[in-house]
């Protein structure tokens, strides 16, 4: 008997020792590898961020595989030279020329060989796959474009033509002072004409988006859904960097198990950290946080196509029946700025004086009253699934505003689905109301008020108001004729009024933007203008290690 | 015994044709477009749609589809995921060892742990080590799976930091799958540092595998302290016991054989049990495994993702319950009255 009671002690002091051993080794592959691991929150739906509009998917390849003719700053949004080393602009604004930079080189990988460097060709292909509705590559893998589907942008262009190997020219109907940032975003990536036309000579062209060739920092190299990308570092990249070798976006989609990972050292850096979280990020000393204002806005939009939402007053009315600062404190937790236009305070077309509706339930009803509004009216809100900075908890504020609502003698119904889903069904409009929230992609805010809100970003999915108003559309086409600022600036007050005075949504806030790393990682900044960036980031033991080689 | 044999198969037969069937109309109950819950493929159009609809039958009487969907099943044919658009073969061979290989070390631990801890509880009952035996295997059995899951995530992972929460194996080792099983994989890979490769999985195996086997371990503990404490009192032994045999040789000559045989059968039926537990604790621990894969195809309403994996996970639950049953009977005399097969 004692045999066993020894042997038995012995396996659970075996275990309990291999255990602590196994505890004390951690983190050593990672910086062996000089690895970055980065948990991001879902799949990204293509390797095309010309396909999508979704941060996921910009996340996961516009910086990482990709690059831009030009690139926003992230510190001051100013329009950098990237793969256009230099551009010039023609006096009447209409005809763009580029100057591309020589020896940048696509990615040598498993399933393709390039056999030159970036030029015009990849330039014209990159465009003309969106803008050409007779192109080849446009109908493949869905034939929808939705950024610059939203923007018009393919009626702005005329022409896109080659001068030669080193220098197009881009000349449009009407003078766009948003085009370059439009170009700067990260959808306006830049692809291997050579790949495409290869794969179109194997007849398998929709392997484009999904096994992706870029010019960018990192080489895609493995997706498998709902668990890993794997990423090498580029190494001929135009760029040259001290940077890291591999990158892996580890898809972890519950926030809790991101944070979790997080403390444990599995991901050295995290997508979304939940609001609750960000508390205990900062009190540990393992861990950083990164904040910065966004450029973002979370709202409330009617679906002005149905009625009773389809009059202005009932919209007012709704607002002003519930108590928007106390969405803000329960909601954001003081992590949010209130919102009074689309526009956040970061944008130079913020409105520091624009009118917006305070609470005031009594008013409200008396609204309802006048319009007629049945005694038992019900109503549903929308609560979007996922978290977003601009809308960190739809499904509480919801809950939030459906008690407002019952003050007034509205029943609500609160709806939430699969997010794909979700936004599918919004797109055809089976909404009366939806929480919901917009990301900008570039600093202009054209950005804002032509996808929240003109007639042709009804059928490309962000106009979520099915709100359409020609004098409004007027005025955001002809904030685009002009250069100067404080013209833009006198047309965008005009819009605020027309928004305030027909209401399709009441802006809730604007949330901070978070970022939460390991210690040892720097690098990483925010990009208030797009997707995730890991060209510049780096380990901090890794950079003592090779200075002490230097020494 | 050839005579069982054959019964065994036969109900085998029956019970993979009985799933067949209820498979072959959950697409039919599905919610949603019926050719894409069949296919996988969404149709863009409606040439693409017809001619989809020719390639599986559905033109034909719902005869014809059933005798098409079985020689797709057995000619490897299983369709394509909605949500991935992959070949759902492909996925259940890439999903399915993980979950085999979690079951194999848990129930290997609960074997090697908890069948002597119910021998020395049976062996010293109500005595000093019983006690605490005694309590481990109820407040074991107690638990829920996922509840001493989280417990182990929170202490081990969160609190001391001394292990991974997620995965098999550090997304860094780019390991090709080649048996499914990572440490066989590891072995067979080109990567340099296997020791340290070995130790990642292993760290990673640690808490999965005592998750889940913390209620089998108390379970085969409970069935074999009372099976020893029955066999103990029996005349043969007490007859060992005064012809002065030391109770060791009593244990070993009589004890262990005889109060195991009766409870194997029920031991080998935990492993369905197990494998249920398994799939639960695989979500918790993010464990690439089938029932994580198959949580994931409820929640994106992945239909035909849905049907192979529900299937597979059947057929090879069904599989071993019964052949375990098949080989305690074969192996214990005393049942060889029982003629029928029974789970």
């Amino acid at each position: 008997m004692k045999s066993y009671l020894a042997n038995l002690s012995r396996i659970l002091i075996a275990l309990l020792l291999c255990g602590c051993l196994a505890a004390c080794e951690k983190r050593d592959i990672q910086h062996i590898k000089n690895a970055v691991v980065y948990c991001s929150e879902s799949n990204p739906s293509t390797f095309n961020p010309q396909l999508d509009t979704s941060s996921t998917t910009a996340d996961a390849t516009a910086h990482q595989i990709y690059d831009r003719l030009l690139e926003f700053n992230p510190e001051n949004g100013r329009i950098e030279p990237g793969l256009a080393s230099s551009w010039l602009v023609s006096d009447d604004g209409l005809t763009y020329t580029f100057q591309l930079r020589r020896g940048v080189e696509f990615h040598t990988t498993a399933y393709f060989t390039p056999s030159r460097s970036f030029n015009a060709d990849d330039v014209i292909f990159s465009i003309e796959r969106w803008k050409n509705e007779s192109h080849p590559y446009h109908h493949v893998n869905g034939g929808s474009y939705p950024y610059f589907d939203s923007l018009g942008l393919a009626d702005t262009i005329k022409e896109v033509r080659r001068i030669n190997g080193y220098r197009v020219e881009i000349t449009l109907d009407s003078p766009d002072s948003s085009f370059l940032a439009n170009l700067a975003t990260d959808f306006s990536v830049m692809l291997s004409a050579e790949y495409a036309m290869k794969l179109l000579a194997e007849g398998s062209p929709s392997r484009l988006d999904r096994y992706p060739v870029g010019t960018g920092p990192f080489k895609f190299v493995q997706f498998r859904q709902n668990q890993f990308i794997r990423y090498q570092r580029h190494e001929s990249y135009f760029r040259p960097s001290q940077g890291i070798d591999q990158l892996i976006f580890d898809i972890t989609q519950r926030s809790s198990l991101r944070m979790a990972k997080l403390i444990t050292g599995e991901c050295d850096a995290v997508a979304f950290p939940s609001q609750n979280d960000l508390v205990v990020i900062e009190e540990r000393e393992d861990l950083s946080l990164y904040e910065e204002p966004g450029l973002n806005i979370g709202y409330w939009a009617f679906n002005t196509s149905k009625p009773p939402f389809d009059n202005p007053e009932v919209r007012k009315a709704l607002a002003l029946a519930v108590d928007k600062t106390s969405l803000i404190d329960a909601v954001y937790l003081g992590q949010a700025t209130r919102a009074k236009s689309i526009v956040p305070s970061t944008s130079w077309a913020y409105e520091s004086g624009a009118r917006e509706l305070g609470y005031n339930p009594v008013r409200a009803r008396e609204i309802l009253t006048e319009v007629g509004l049945p005694a038992n009216f019900t109503m549903d809100i929308w609560a979007m699934p996922v978290q977003r900075a601009y809308n960190p908890n739809a499904l509480k504020m919801a809950q939030l505003i459906k008690r407002y609502l019952e003050d007034v003698g509205i029943e609500v119904n609160i709806v939430s689905q699969d997010w794909n889903l979700f936004r599918q069904n919004l797109t055809n409009g089976f909404h009366d109301s939806v929480l919901i929230g917009w990301k900008a992609d570039n600093g202009d805010p054209d950005n804002f008020y032509r996808p929240l809100l003109t007639c042709d970003a009804i059928p490309s999915g962000t106009n979520r108001a099915l709100w359409c108003n020609k004098d409004y559309d007027a005025l955001i086409e002809q904030a685009l004729l002009t250069d100067d600022i404080e013209k833009r600036r006198a047309i965008y007050h005009k819009a605020n009024l027309l928004i305030f005075e027909q209401f399709p949504l009441m802006p809730i806030a604007h949330a901070y933007q978070y970022q939460a790393t390991r210690a040892d990682i720097t690098g990483m900044e925010i990009n208030p203008f797009g997707g995730i960036s890991f060209e510049r980031v780096k380990r901090i033991q890794a950079i003592q290690e090779a200075e002490v080689r230097n020494d | 015994m050839i005579k069982l044999s054959i019964r065994y198969i036969n109900l085998i037969v029956l019970t993979v044709f009985v799933l067949l069937v209820f498979s072959f109309f959950l697409p039919y109950l599905f919610p949603g477009d019926l050719l894409t819950n069949i296919t996988g493929i969404t149709p863009e159009t409606q040439q693409q749609r017809e001619a989809l609809e020719i390639a599986f039958k559905l033109d034909k009487s719902i005869f014809h589809q059933f005798v098409f969907y079985i020689e797709n099943l057995f000619s490897g044919n299983w369709g394509v995921s909605t949500a991935t658009q992959q070949s759902l073969k492909t996925e259940v061979a890439l999903f399915f060892p993980a979950t085999i290989e979690l079951v194999v070390y848990a129930l290997l631990f609960s074997i090697l742990v908890g069948i002597p801890l119910g021998f020395i509880g049976g062996l010293r009952h109500h005595k000093g080590f019983d006690f605490p035996i005694v309590t481990f295997s109820i407040v074991g059995y107690s638990f829920p799976v996922f509840w001493i899951a989280l417990i182990f995530i929170t202490v081990f992972c969160l609190q001391l930091n001394w292990l991974p929460t997620s995965g098999r194996l550090d997304l860094l080792y780019d390991l090709p799958s080649v048996t499914g099983f990572v440490l066989i994989d590891i072995a067979l890979s080109d990567i340099e540092d296997k020791s340290a490769a070995y130790k990642d999985a292993f760290r990673h195996l640690i808490l999965p595998t005592l998750a889940v086997s913390v209620v089998t371990t108390a379970l085969f503990a409970r069935f074999v302290r009372r099976s020893i404490m029955d066999v103990m009192e029996k005349s043969y032994i007490i007859a060992a016991k005064s012809r002065g045999f030391s109770p060791w040789q009593i244990f070993l000559k009589h004890g262990f054989k005889n109060a195991l045989i009766p409870i194997l059968p029920i031991l080998a039926l935990q492993v369905s049990t197990l494998i249920t537990n398994v799939m639960i604790v695989e979500t918790i621990f993010s464990w690439p495994g089938i029932g994580k894969w198959l949580i994931e195809a409820i929640y994106q309403h992945d239909y035909p993702a849905i049907r192979i994996g529900m299937l597979a996970v059947s057929i090879v639950v069904m599989i071993l319950t019964i052949s375990t049953e098949f080989l305690t009977r074969a192996i214990d005399p005393t049942r060889e009255k029982v003629e029928h097969a029974t789970f």
